[in-house]
């Protein structure tokens, strides 16, 4: 396993000179941190400290009680954000950040979760969670850095690599295509789903505001540079250069229906961002309490209501065996 | 803490062993969990789906066993008591989550109702071959309670112990039913709730930023936390400090993979349920446990009726290994000790590494399907008291 | 078995008729309903329906360590398969009890006694097909006195789901006086007692 080189640059910002008598602004972000942790793992140039920064400031736009939010990450370099987020965060196992928030979520209804991980942990070894999640709507928002590689592992293909890139597994290139993950999300249910680059910091940060607003399950891919694994291997050139690649060939295009938003990252061509879905459907906790209560009427009791009341006197349950 | 009445169906019922679990997981205090279809287990799961709405609890069937035993992980964080229920095949897919439970030191209860394997193998019959999964299954050393019921009121009984256990040691518990216990009718007798003792979640009273989620208290034990508390805390499967921050070396790993380890091992007298007959004048002893423990009852009445001087140990819980239960035994006339599984000899492992050679062990392997006949065990009774 | 107060029984015929249920009356007659104790240990193939099904019940007056039955005191045969698997099981004296549209006997050791019932025919005339077994459970009772006919019929309306209390009820009764006709020497049949 690879061990990407420590940096401070990305967490903490551009230094500042200091002028006497006169404090420099609290960084916004440092009380998201947890700044006993630092240095992080991430590469120079990598992007995953671009989207937490955005994901940050996006959390104060909508002003959620830092207590009240938790994020699950699962395995990978993306997989390392809720260690250095001063949030409740629960780093779990790959793949399975999803089904651990489901859970999460389920059990408390009043905390906002958040999956932050990677594309090889949501999309291959998470696939199904993700689709599935999608498919129940369980109220989450998923930030989904798409690096198009294996980083922690050093570098193998993942669902997302390009066609004919090198990784280290498929060092002839790669046979298979790559999901347009945007698709995946929409066609399995989500109601929120946006892509964006880690050049456009400002739609990106937008996009999570929403993503986190939106009830139900909301989908933020994030493309993001891997200058030590996939773009040096595949000449792309470093984080500034793979950024440029996104400035130049991005096209913003808002509500485009996402079977038209696949895109060849090693391919000259454009590559759809923006919002594209956001539509309306009852989350899972809203059909169930909406359900058993059309069922049972005043017997159903929602989960965390276990008040003790005329009910409990009651035969509760009227089943086959009595 | 008494159990809260709103769960507890206090009455005589003739239920089976799958729903007396799910009823005794309801009576301890269970409100979330998640499992997926597969046979023995799943009247467990459709008794929790019809039941729970009325008790404010939550089921939801997740798309495999994999998601199932991380979901309830993510509940208990949220503050539930939470279960998930599979049998082989699917606990082979759990494994993962079971160590990651040991690991952040969940408190969770993972049922399995054993079929015959491996793989696919017999999954509307019986066996007793994931003893020693139970106890290894997930990768890595940890230590793990498993209980044994050897009827659907015991399925009811130790599914209030295995919650209580889970959250005394903060531990996941595996409970250990069979094909055999898990769809037998018999009379199950819930008592009154307040009859019922259910350990309640220990949520630390500590202020945020005095709190570390795994600075061991009592019994080595860590208090426990949930999210939305304040205190922004840190939980990762990786090796941690005191504070769950990742720390990645051998110095981190000695010291809470040793804490992991013992925290169990220390608790295994306090834990140690078991059942003993005839021990008294024994010179054979019969040590079983689940389905396999009556047949053995009625193979020792047979036994003794022949004349043979034989007493029975029933295990109920099988980990950690009740070591000073084998040793009590043999410090009386005890000769030979017989062990019946349904397995070709897992548990009689253990039993041959604490006798240690200060008695003869005899295993009596059965490959699964159906329980032994109770011959055999009589013939291999009489055999060991020559 | 080893005391007087405890029956084995087998109930056997194929999935979908109750077979289970049936058992499960039984049982829940003996223990909730007699306060004595019960078990019942069900046997099937994968197949939800057609395939063989078959419950072991044992009933006894003291808690049961052993819920195998080998040798039957009682075999309710519901098809003829469960007939020619098990009634050579019958314990000595054993009593057989079968639907007598589905299972021919034939070859019937001479200690044993047999009941027939067309606990079919009664369920069809009832309108109500799957109430064969309910019909089964009265005729058991009756005719064995395994469980008092009280706490059987107390049991049927207990397992049964909300709003075919009655039909079942009914169902149970006719198969009731089936059996005790049956016993009395009355016109509905011919027990070879």
């Amino acid at each position: 396993m690879t061990t990407p080189v420590a940096t401070r640059e990305h967490a903490e910002g551009p230094a500042r000179a200091e002028v006497p008598g006169c404090e420099p602004p609290e960084n916004p972000v440092t009380k998201f941190l947890r700044t006993d942790r630092l240095p992080h793992i991430w590469c120079a140039g990598c992007g995953i400290g671009t989207s937490v920064n955005c994901f940050a400031r996006a959390v104060d736009a909508c002003k959620i009680p830092l207590d009240r939010i938790s994020v699950v990450s699962g395995i990978g370099c993306t997989g390392r954000v809720a260690g250095y987020l001063r949030l409740d965060s629960f780093h779990t196992t790959h793949g399975r950040a999803i089904p651990f928030a489901t859970g999460l979520k389920l059990a408390n209804p009043e905390l906002k979760v958040v999956v932050y991980s990677g594309d090889g942990d949501l999309t291959a070894i998470g696939g199904n969670h993700l689709i599935h999640a999608g498919r129940r709507n369980v109220d989450l928002t998923v930030i989904c850095v798409n690096n198009f590689t294996y980083g922690m592992t050093g570098g193998q293909v993942a669902p997302t690599t390009p066609l004919q890139a090198v990784a280290t597994t498929t060092p002839y290139g790669n046979l298979e295509e790559p999901f347009n993950l945007c698709h995946l999300a929409d066609s399995a249910g989500a109601v929120y789903v946006a892509r964006w680059t880690t050049y456009h910091v400002r739609q990106l940060q937008k996009s999570i505001t929403k993503a986190l607003q939106k009830k139900g399950f909301s989908f933020v891919e994030v493309l993001s540079p891997c200058p030590t694994l996939y773009g040096r291997r595949n000449r792309v050139g470093d984080g500034l250069a793979m950024e440029r690649m996104f400035k130049e060939r991005c096209v913003v295009k808002n509500g485009a229906a996402t079977h038209d938003t696949a895109f060849d990252a090693l391919a000259p061509g454009q590559i759809p961002v923006g919002d594209f879905v956001d539509r309306d459907r009852p989350a899972f906790l809203q059909r169930y309490n909406q359900t058993m209560r059309a069922q049972l009427g005043d017997d159903f009791m929602p989960y965390g209501e276990p008040e003790i009341d005329a009910r409990a006197e009651a035969d509760l349950f009227a089943g086959p065996e009595g | 803490m008494q159990a809260d009445r709103i769960g507890v169906l206090t009455g005589v019922h003739f239920i089976d062993g799958d729903f007396a679990a799910a009823e005794g997981a309801i009576a301890a205090g269970c409100r979330f969990a998640a499992g997926y279809p597969i046979t023995p287990s799943t009247e467990v799961v459709e008794r929790l789906a019809s039941r729970f709405p009325f008790v404010g609890g939550l089921f939801i069937q997740m798309e495999d066993e994999i998601a199932s035993s991380i979901a309830i992980q993510g509940a208990v964080w949220a503050g539930a008591k939470a279960i998930t229920v599979s049998s082989g095949p699917g606990i082979s897919l759990m494994a993962e989550h079971i160590g990651y439970a040991a690991m952040t030191e969940t408190p969770c209860v993972f049922v399995n109702v054993q079929r015959g394997g491996p793989s696919t193998g017999l999954p509307t019959l019986p066996g007793q071959a994931d003893v020693m999964q139970a106890r290894w299954g997930s990768h890595g050393d940890y230590g793990i309670i498993a209980l044994c019921p050897n009827s659907p009121q015991e399925a009811f009984d130790l599914a209030v112990t295995a919650f209580n256990l889970a959250e005394r040691y903060r531990t996941p518990v595996m409970l250990l039913l069979d094909e055999c216990i898990g769809h037998m009718l018999e009379k199950v007798v819930i008592p009154p709730a307040d009859e019922i003792e259910v350990v309640p979640r220990k949520l630390t009273e500590k202020k945020p930023g005095e709190y570390l989620p795994y600075l061991p208290g009592e019994n080595m034990v860590p208090e426990m936390v949930k999210a939305g508390m304040g205190h922004r805390f840190h939980i990762t499967g990786l090796t941690h400090d005191e504070r769950g921050y990742p720390v990645m070396t051998a110095a981190a790993q000695e010291k809470l993979v040793r804490r992991l380890v013992d925290k169990i091992r220390l608790a295994s007298r306090d834990v140690a349920l078991y059942e003993g007959r005839w021990l008294d004048d024994a010179e054979v002893v019969v040590v079983s446990y689940g389905i396999t423990s009556r047949v053995v009852h009625r193979a020792v009445e047979v036994a003794r009726e022949h004349g043979a001087k034989v007493g029975q140990l029933r295990l109920k819980t099988i980990w950690p290994f009740p070591e000073h239960l084998i040793d009590q035994v043999l410090g009386g006339r005890v000769r030979s000790i017989v062990v019946p599984e349904l397995n070709l000899g897992q548990l009689v492992l253990e039993v041959e590494r604490v006798v240690r050679g200060r008695a003869k062990v005899v295993p009596i392997g059965h490959a699964g399907g159906t329980v032994h006949e109770v011959g055999v065990i009589v013939e291999a009774i009489l055999e060991a008291g020559k | 078995m080893s005391d007087a107060t405890t029956s084995e029984i087998r109930i056997a015929g194929f999935g979908g008729q109750g077979v289970i249920l049936a058992g499960m009356i039984l049982g829940k007659g003996a223990t909730i309903f007699e306060n004595r104790h019960a078990t019942l240990v069900q046997s099937f193939g994968p197949e939800a329906r057609g395939g063989s099904c078959s419950a072991q019940v044992v009933l006894s007056n003291q808690p049961i360590a052993y819920p195998y039955v080998a040798r039957p005191q009682v075999l309710v045969a519901m098809s003829q398969e469960a007939f020619e698997r098990f009634a050579p099981d019958l314990a000595p004296r054993g009593v057989l009890v079968y639907e007598e549209e589905l299972v021919k006997v034939h070859d019937l050791r001479p200690d044993l006694r047999s009941f027939g019932i067309p606990a079919t025919r009664i369920a069809e005339e009832l309108r109500r097909r799957m109430v064969l077994n309910i019909v089964m459970v009265g005729f058991v009772a009756a005719v064995t006195g395994l469980v008092g006919i009280d706490a059987a019929r107390k049991a049927v309306l207990d397992s049964v789901p909300k709003g075919t209390e009655h039909l079942n009820v009914t169902a149970f009764d006719k198969g009731c006086e089936y059996g005790r006709r049956l016993i009395t020497g009355g016109p509905a049949g011919e027990g070879k007692a």
